[in-house]
């Protein structure tokens, strides 16, 4: 039996079936870091000091990791504008770099841990770096969860292209709105984490 | 023909997307260079959260397409937006709280 509306547009939703089901997965992912950002405000207010992001984590590297995950973003989107003008080299391309960028932000990510690691500074060491480590930890899961289908889509899933090249098209940009999200909850942690 | 139009459509995205790549940076520098002022930490937060919420638009209406989205997305995502509200004024209420004990 083919799964219905892959391609065409369902009329009563006006969307293909899986642009809904992305939106209401991102919406349930909003509610989760809702509620450790509300949890941080909590921790934050009420508590008698809290140190500055800015004095004890590395603001130039989280930049540069600003700077990498919206660059992905970039090449995330192009990479479905690619099929859309069936330019199925190109898709690799910009698809491959994206992949590529997201190992550079795990890269820096993983030696600012172990940096704060090798300090002594533990998510049990107090609650901004519990917050900080479960906070950026979430996160980076979630860059990890990105890599792997993204990679799936670069190498076997693109197979499709040659198939079933709309359908293809419509992963890629269902794929590509979780990665923005990914982006945009990273636009808000780096402000709130290392810069206030 | 039709493909020929699609095609120029989607090249004026691209064009688009570039603008967006360009702001998103450029707010970055002013976001970093504004901590760098260790301004006091109520206008510290209004301008770090102004900025992020503008970056946030940016990429929420133009790589992930909402300002031409369906109204049914709109309609998911303003009951996100409520729910939301109500998680961030827990604490708020926990605030008021201490204040009449």
């Amino acid at each position: 039996m083919q799964i219905p509306h892959t391609v065409e547009l369902r009329p009563d939703t006006g969307l293909f079936n899986a642009k809904l089901g992305i939106w209401l997965f991102l919406a349930s992912e909003v509610m989760l870091f809702g509620a450790l950002f509300s949890s941080l405000v909590l921790l934050r207010v009420g508590s008698e000091h809290w140190p500055h992001g800015w004095e004890i984590l590395n603001v130039p590297l989280a930049t540069l990791n600003t700077a990498v995950l919206i660059t992905s973003s970039v090449t995330m989107v192009m990479s479905w504008a690619s099929l859309k003008m069936h330019e199925f080299g190109k898709y690799k391309m910009y698809m491959g770099a994206t992949i590529l960028l997201a190992f550079v932000f795990l890269i820096v990510k993983a030696f600012e841990y172990g940096h704060k690691f090798e300090l002594g500074h533990f998510p049990s060491t107090d609650n901004f770096y519990a917050t900080y480590f479960t906070m950026t930890g979430l996160h980076g899961l979630h860059v990890i969860g990105g890599i792997i289908v993204n990679a799936y889509f670069w190498g076997p899933g693109s197979k499709m292209w040659k198939t079933d090249p709309e359908r293809f098209t419509n992963r890629i940009e269902i794929a590509g709105l979780y990665w923005h999200f990914v982006d945009l909850v990273w636009i808000f942690l780096f402000p709130i984490l290392y810069l206030l | 023909m039709a493909d020929a139009a699609h095609s120029e459509d989607i090249k004026k995205h691209v064009r688009t997307y570039v603008m967006v790549f360009v702001s998103l940076m450029a707010l970055t520098m002013v976001t970093v260079a504004v901590s760098y002022l260790h301004l006091s930490i109520g206008p510290a937060i209004t301008v770090a959260l102004i900025i992020a919420t503008i970056k946030g638009s940016l990429v929420a209406s133009y790589f992930m397409h909402l300002i031409s989205e369906k109204k049914l997305i709109f309609f998911v995502l303003i009951l996100t937006v409520v729910f939301f509200i109500a998680l961030m004024t827990l604490p708020i209420g926990h605030m008021s709280d201490n204040l009449t004990h």
